[in-house]
């Protein structure tokens, strides 16, 4: 009789035992779910993380490519007084260019089409990625994306403006730089932060193209196109690979 | 005076105790659905956030959405604001101090409980 009580007992027991270490399973990862749930939530409604990989390397690509058009021209133009203000620091007054010359120059029409094709593509590789993981591309979060880099970059457009009236082409590059890398660091909160460091680059490589002011168009090339390029293959490794 | 004193530290020693021996108590049972939790995670770390947005960022119907929105509203975590975009309706939502309050307790006891199992 004791030893079947004491069967009962420890059959009772195995079965607390196995009903406990399943509850307690259960219960045990519901909470990690819950969080990453939360945090992952969290995430998606605060920063913009359609942000293509590709989106990097297509815009490093076109600044190349444009900066490749700019050297060509500018390898041409350089027995002409006019475009020699642009690139002599020590121009003299009759050889300045007025805005209006250089708004029609051929460099500025480069850089505009650089830009917009450049904006085009990123825009094209982050609305595709947008599609493939199902967020939406406008709403609070792309809005919020776009002003923070819309507040510096305008800013900065204005003071590039002043700049070329004044002469003062050797800054134009070192400006674009700084100006974007403020733009991007300051975006840095509302997509993937990994971009933070993409625009600290740009800031230094920006203040150190300020004494190399002949060689611009290099530190240019190397902001926009080979930083551009590294960072999008970087993300696109990090976060779209499959 | 000091028995109130007592029975006031008493108080905040059984919630520190309660908090640490059984988290399970402290967890929030209006939390216990995916859905609303998605909602006031995204009212956490949003001033405000639209109907749409908030349909998109979970994925489900309006009605559904609807039922947990009310369910959250009841609660008094979270505070509606009917406006207009044009002809558009456009409600908005946004956390009260007391959701704000409620979430991060849930998160604590949900930290807690995965600390106590570790």
């Amino acid at each position: 009789m004791t030893i079947l009580k004491k069967n009962l007992a420890d059959n009772i027991k195995s079965f607390y035992f196995v009903f406990q270490s399943t509850f307690m399973n259960n219960i045990h990862q519901q909470p990690q779910q819950d969080l990453h749930h939360i945090k992952q939530m969290m995430e998606r409604s605060s920063r913009f993380i359609s942000l293509s990989g590709l989106s990097g390397i297509a815009a490093g690509i076109t600044a190349l490519v444009g900066a490749y058009f700019a050297n060509t021209v500018i390898s041409k133009a350089t027995q002409q007084p006019t475009h020699d203000a642009l690139y002599n620091r020590n121009a003299t007054p009759e050889n300045y260019l007025s805005l209006k010359d250089y708004m029609g120059s051929k460099l500025f029409f480069i850089a505009v089409v650089t830009f917009i094709i450049s904006v085009g593509l990123a825009f094209l590789f982050t609305y595709l990625r947008s599609k493939k993981t199902n967020t939406p591309i406008w709403g609070a979060s792309s809005k919020r994306l776009i002003i923070s880099v819309a507040v510096p970059m305008c800013a900065g457009g204005f003071y590039l403006l002043k700049l070329m009236e004044a002469q003062a082409f050797g800054l134009i590059a070192p400006g674009c730089l700084i100006f974007y890398g403020l733009a991007l660091v300051n975006a840095a909160k509302y997509t993937l932060g990994e971009i933070k460091y993409l625009g600290y680059l740009q800031i230094i490589l920006g203040i150190m193209a300020c004494w190399f002011t002949g060689y611009g168009l290099y530190f240019w090339a190397v902001g926009f196109g080979i930083l551009h390029i590294i960072y999008g293959i970087i993300m696109w490794n990090k976060y779209e690979r499959e | 005076m000091e028995q109130i004193r007592k029975r006031i530290s008493n108080k905040f020693l059984n919630q520190w105790f309660n908090l640490q021996m059984n988290p399970i108590q402290n967890l929030n049972k209006t939390f216990d659905n995916r859905i609303r939790l998605g909602i006031m995670s995204a009212l956490m770390v949003n001033d405000e956030i639209n109907f749409n947005e908030l349909k998109e960022l979970l994925q489900i119907t309006d009605g559904n959405l609807a039922s947990h929105i009310k369910g959250l509203e009841d609660a008094g975590y979270l505070k509606v604001q009917k406006g207009f975009i044009g002809k558009k309706t456009n409600t908005t939502y946004t956390a009260t101090k007391i959701g704000e309050r409620a979430f991060k307790q849930h998160i604590e006891a949900l930290e807690q409980m995965i600390s106590n199992t570790k």
